[in-house]
């Protein structure tokens, strides 16, 4: 494989990451929420778009009609059951709920659809291994499909987010809660609303997982990884950044395993350390105050 | 009847109560100042009344209907706002994103971003800036502002000239000159007592959670809100009544 070839799969690849790490990018830049059943919902979506295409052979595309809603309606719930509740409780007890949740769920799933490996691969004709003859080069058409989808998707949150009252209510909310009531924003509301939204795209993320590997109920970690290194990498809290850092992070593993074999996750991994202490060396003496005042908090509370 | 009625009002911090049954109304049209020194409760109580504080006993009238229980953001839906302490502004956001926020409660009036940047000819060439890079006359403005989207029936004011060069104090105070002369109705806690006596029609005076002092802005000397502030002469209004 060549070198060029290497980047454009890893850019696309990218655009993969960018569309897994959407939602879990939205929750933690916009809501600062951490949540660690990212990677577990993204996988009950897949298995739920997997059951509608087995019993009634509905395309995994169609499916989305009913998968997503339901996600939005588990986002919704998520946000009044668990999020809303341990946010009142400290900054680290909704990174431990979410923890607690994605044991939860994968175990649900285990216990109920079992180890086997499955795949939304099979029900979409011959989409997943169909390939564009570039001048001698083949790229996936699933591959530039998740691009493009990912590209949509990230694009059209940021506009919704900049420019619809609703997008501006919930970037406000999330700099201050308290404030915003004042001025006549229901918090409480416009947070259901975003884990909504931010759980819908999670159900997106679980169509594109589908289609492109394989998945059995503890596929989530491996997934939330990913997601995580690309969300940090692009910087919290912009969505574009979150493309960015998909489109390293993919590029990164494409061309480690160019190298060697193994390369593929090494370059990955190391491409996000690299970048992370990149930032913490460059912002030493700020961050250092961050995190004092931040475990100091959470030591002082508990 | 009152727009804004209070009635033997407890508020607590935890352990500390900082609000001691209070009773006062405002009328429609009445601008009303609240002063007092620090500590005394003021701010407590304005966010109380505008529903980002909790009370502990008594009730809130508002327009004949009790809203001591009602969540904040309702209370903006019926017409009451508050520019709070500091500002309080989504450093993040821009000016004019700072005012469309308001606009989430919809009542109906006739505040746009544009009388707004009329009202607050300094905040035109900022229209596009973020609030975090404002200087503090122009954060103050827009936070008189966005309250002022929300089309109120009466406006609470907490401590507007906090932290503001002497220009800028003059500069916001005209524009609650020019809300006042349209016939709003205020409610303002300042810690400048000429200020308060000038604008004022009635005026309040706290004292360690108590209202000690309250009448009309001209019946009142300078030397009986200076003793009540200062807690000379300690009567407080369960006092008087019994």
């Amino acid at each position: 494989m060549n070198f060029i070839g290497g980047i454009i799969d890893g850019v696309l690849l990218g655009g993969y990451y960018a569309m897994i790490a959407c939602g879990l990018s939205f929750m933690f830049g916009v809501m600062r929420i951490i949540n660690l059943a990212h990677g577990a919902l993204a996988i009950v979506a897949a298995f739920g778009l997997w059951i509608i295409a087995d019993r009634w052979e509905y395309d995994p595309f169609l499916a989305l009609i009913i998968v997503l809603p339901v996600m939005g309606v588990i986002g919704w719930v998520l946000q009044r059951g668990v999020l809303e509740r341990s946010a009142r409780s400290g900054e680290l007890i909704p990174i431990l709920s979410t923890f607690g949740l994605a044991i939860v769920l994968e175990n649900g799933l285990f216990e109920y659809f079992g180890a086997d490996v499955r795949s939304l691969a099979p029900y979409v004709g011959s989409l997943s291994y169909d390939s564009f003859d570039i001048g001698g080069s083949y790229i996936g058409e699933l591959a530039i499909l998740t691009f493009v989808a990912a590209i949509l998707l990230l694009g059209g949150l940021q506009l919704f987010l900049t420019y619809t009252p609703l997008g501006r209510q919930i970037r406000a909310t999330a700099e201050d809660p308290d404030t915003v009531e004042l001025v006549g924003v229901n918090s409480r509301f416009v947070n259901s609303v975003a884990a909504a939204i931010a759980l819908v795209t999670v159900g997106l993320a679980g169509l594109f997982l589908g289609l492109r590997t394989n998945f059995d109920p503890y596929s989530g970690s491996l997934q939330l990884i990913f997601a995580f290194e690309a969300a940090v990498i692009g910087g919290t809290g912009s969505l574009w950044g979150t493309l960015r850092g998909g489109i390293v992070l993919g590029v990164a593993q494409t061309l480690g395993a160019n190298i060697h074999p193994e390369g593929f996750l090494l370059a990955g991994h190391g491409v996000f350390l690299l970048i992370l202490v990149g930032r913490l060396y460059i912002s030493g003496p700020t961050l250092q105050t961050f995190l004092r005042s931040k475990i100091g908090g959470v030591f002082r509370a508990s | 009847m009152s727009l804004l009625s209070i009635n033997a009002l407890d508020i607590r911090h935890g352990l500390l109560q900082a609000v001691r049954g209070v009773s006062f109304h405002v009328d429609q049209g009445e601008t009303v100042a609240l002063i007092g020194a620090n500590g005394a409760g003021k701010t407590t109580l304005l966010r109380a009344i505008a529903g980002a504080h909790r009370v502990s006993g008594g009730d809130i009238r508002f327009d004949g209907s009790d809203i001591t229980a009602t969540p904040a953001y309702q209370r903006v839906a019926m017409g009451l706002a508050l520019v709070p302490e500091g500002r309080r502004l989504f450093a993040a956001m821009t000016v004019e994103e700072n005012l469309q926020i308001a606009r989430a409660s919809g009542r109906k009036g006739e505040w746009t971003v544009d009388r707004v940047l009329e009202t607050f000819p300094m905040l035109k060439a900022r229209r596009k800036a973020r609030c975090g890079t404002l200087s503090g006359g122009e954060q103050q403005a827009t936070a008189i502002g966005r309250a002022l989207m929300t089309n109120p029936r009466i406006l609470l004011l907490d401590e507007v000239s906090l932290g503001l060069s002497p220009l800028a104090v003059d500069l916001v105070y005209k524009s609650v000159e020019y809300l006042i002369s349209t016939g709003s109705t205020i409610l303002f806690v300042e810690q400048d007592l000429n200020r308060a006596l000038k604008f004022a029609n009635r005026v309040m005076c706290m004292l360690e959670g108590h209202i000690v002092v309250q009448g009309n802005a001209k019946d009142l000397t300078r030397e009986q809100i200076t003793d009540a502030y200062f807690g000379h002469k300690r009567r407080t209004q369960s006092e008087r009544a019994s």
